[in-house]
């Protein structure tokens, strides 16, 4: 099962403003360490390592370079 | 016994002429098992140490059941054991809060504990008291190997002793000297691989503590913040403590004893198990570590084992125990190129599995590495979200890495394997450490299944009169061991207790599970023919081209 990126969210605006909405009062500090725990836990619902894969592929061809280096 | 004030003097070796078939360099746990392995197996064998003493300090202290059965059929199993501390289970702790707990053995019907925590100069020791009893195991003290010279046919060792330098040569040399082996400088061999940046510090303090024999792992201890900490549990009320204390430390500072004690007694204030315990420092070291090996572990006539070879951080006990594991395949092959059993490429069959246990080793070694030394801001950033949600999320639990330790390496894809043609349930693949199983003899007596496999081929047979008669066609060099299972007894046949072998192996009559001299499976079949057995032996034994 390939990683599914085509419109696949049961209601895209409300996802949204609840994923916004969840870092509300927290610092960026808060908001960085708040997206890892919901990456793990969206990883594990997932499961599989071919689909994880294509994710992080998907996810890295965004970025650019300086930012990849780490700091 | 007082291990640590054994000496062994220099004696002069009445050095006979002509060449001897081994050397073996370093009388360390990898050199001293491979000696004795290949002296029991009718090999002559010189053992070179520059040293007239065990190992002292804080070396290897956790040695894995695939260690102790390989020290059991060297015979010093059952004194370790007796001598050691058995422990399965671990724990992680979050701050003080116990994020998860594993047991390494889940499952009943092994005769060795998944480790016993014993010093490594107590396990030299027991090695060199078993070399001793060999009459063609020839150990000697004081003997620094100064200069190899390999030749197309042999190697030139210059020795040196407190009689001046000598001459030896050999068919064979093993560098067995650790991880600044001389022999590997000899031949301007380096191995490759990544250094860490961070220092950790080693307390072997003896206390009186009633904590249980397991192994606890803190992430951010109240008493060492931040960082984490490592507690083992060694005989005679030693405890192992590992603090990771950042790259920036000073070695020498760190390493004073009121300041190994100032953070001793801190994790003591903090744990109940071991409040108000008086407490008295037996050795401490800062180390740093990298994970690397040598390219290749054959270089003609020169092999290299152990950390002479390969390293990898402490943190799942992958060095000793992969050391030993070396020498267990290296033994039985050198043994039979030596006499005649098999080609000298059998030997390149060492190198290859051992490489690439030594990659898997690295791998888990560099993963820990990873989650206990966070490499960049994102590491951390992620394995700190790891700990938290593993206090509420069992998944997340399946994340912290403290060290995964270590278990014996299955061989996948090795040349020696013959691929499965018959369907088999099971962790027995063609590659896979021989399981141990609790079985009894006809006579009532109860064994353990690899305390019954020997030294040599042997074929594990689910009981049946035609293929038992048909493997032992094949000739005594292969022992054959009838299984049966306990309510279908079958003459000459162990009886299989509670099943475990059925379960373990797949086990059926009239199925072989053949096993190698080092108790690898190396093939298995529903109903072989003779012809099947045969070649599979002939491959494992590098004797015909190897592809299928």
């Amino acid at each position: 099962m390939p990683l599914i990126t085509a419109p696949n969210l049961e209601s895209p605006d409300d996802f949204y403003a609840e994923l916004i909405a969840t870092h509300d009062g927290l610092d960026a500090d808060a908001s960085h360490a708040l997206n890892a725990r919901l990456v793990l836990l969206l990883a594990n619902h997932v499961g599989r390592l071919d689909v994880l894969r294509e994710a992080l592929a998907a996810a890295r061809a965004g970025a650019r370079p300086e930012e990849t280096q780490g700091s | 016994m007082d291990w640590q004030s054994l000496e062994f003097p220099y004696r002069r070796s009445a050095e006979a002429a002509g060449r001897r078939p081994v050397v073996v360099v370093g009388a360390g746990p990898v050199g001293l098992s491979l000696a004795i392995d290949l002296a029991r197996r009718g090999v002559p064998v010189v053992v070179l140490d520059n040293d007239t003493r065990l190992s002292t300090g804080s070396r290897a202290i956790c040695f894995a059941q695939r260690t102790l059965e390989i020290f059991d059929r060297l015979g010093i199993g059952d004194e370790l054991v007796a001598q050691g501390v058995s422990w399965n289970v671990g724990k992680v702790f979050l701050r003080d809060e116990l994020l998860w707990r594993f047991d390494l053995l889940p499952e009943p019907g092994h005769e060795r504990p998944a480790f016993i925590n014993v010093p490594q100069y107590v396990v030299e020791g027991h090695l060199v008291r078993r070399a001793q009893q060999l009459p063609n195991l020839d150990l000697r003290w004081a003997s620094k190997v100064i200069a190899t010279r390999p030749h197309d046919d042999h190697v030139a060792l210059t020795v040196r002793t407190p009689e001046g330098e000598h001459a030896v040569e050999a068919d064979w040399v093993v560098a067995c000297d650790g991880s600044r082996s001389a022999v590997r400088g000899h031949l301007g061999l380096q191995a490759q691989g990544r250094t860490f940046r961070d220092r950790f510090l080693i307390a072997d303090v003896r206390m009186q503590g009633d904590a249980p024999a397991e192994r606890w792992f803190w992430f951010d201890p109240a008493f060492h913040p931040n960082r984490s900490v490592l507690l083992h549990r060694q005989p005679d009320g030693v405890w192992r403590i590992d603090f990771q204390l950042g790259w920036d430390a000073d070695p020498e500072h760190e390493k004073k004893p009121e300041n190994v004690m100032a953070r001793v007694h801190a994790l003591l204030a903090h744990s109940p198990a071991f409040r108000d315990a008086a407490v008295t420092l037996e050795w401490a070291s800062v180390y740093t570590f990298s994970c690397h090996r040598l390219e290749r572990f054959r270089h003609g006539r020169v092999l290299f084992a152990g950390d002479a070879a390969h390293g990898v951080s402490p943190f799942g006990a992958r060095g000793a125990n992969s050391g030993i594991q070396d020498a267990d395949n290296l033994a039985w092959k050198l043994a039979a190129v030596l006499q005649g059993d098999a080609p000298d490429a059998l030997l390149d069959t060492y190198a290859r599995e051992r490489e690439a246990a030594a990659d898997e080793n690295i791998r888990h070694s560099t993963r820990a590495t990873d989650f206990i030394t966070p490499r960049s801001a994102a590491s951390r950033l992620l394995r700190d979200a790891v700990l938290h949600l593993a206090r509420t999320q069992p998944f997340a639990r399946t994340l912290v890495n403290s060290g995964r330790l270590s278990t014996a390496t299955t061989l996948h894809g090795s040349t020696l394997n013959t691929p499965d043609l018959d369907d088999f349930d099971g962790s027995m693949v063609p590659g896979a450490a021989a399981a141990d199983a609790p079985v009894a003899h006809p006579d009532g007596r109860q064994t353990w299944l690899l305390r019954e496999l020997g030294d040599g081929f042997c074929a594990l047979v689910g009981a049946d009169g035609a293929t038992e008669a048909m493997l032992r066609e094949l000739g005594p060099a292969l022992r054959v061991l009838a299984i049966a299972a306990a309510d279908a007894p079958a003459p000459g046949a162990l009886v299989d207790r509670d099943g475990a072998v059925a379960r373990r192996y797949d086990l059926r009559p009239g199925t072989v599970v053949l096993l190698r001299p080092d108790a690898h499976v190396c093939a298995r079949w529903r109903h072989p023919t003779r012809a099947q057995v045969r070649d599979a032996i002939v491959r494992a034994s590098a004797r015909s081209p190897t592809c299928p």
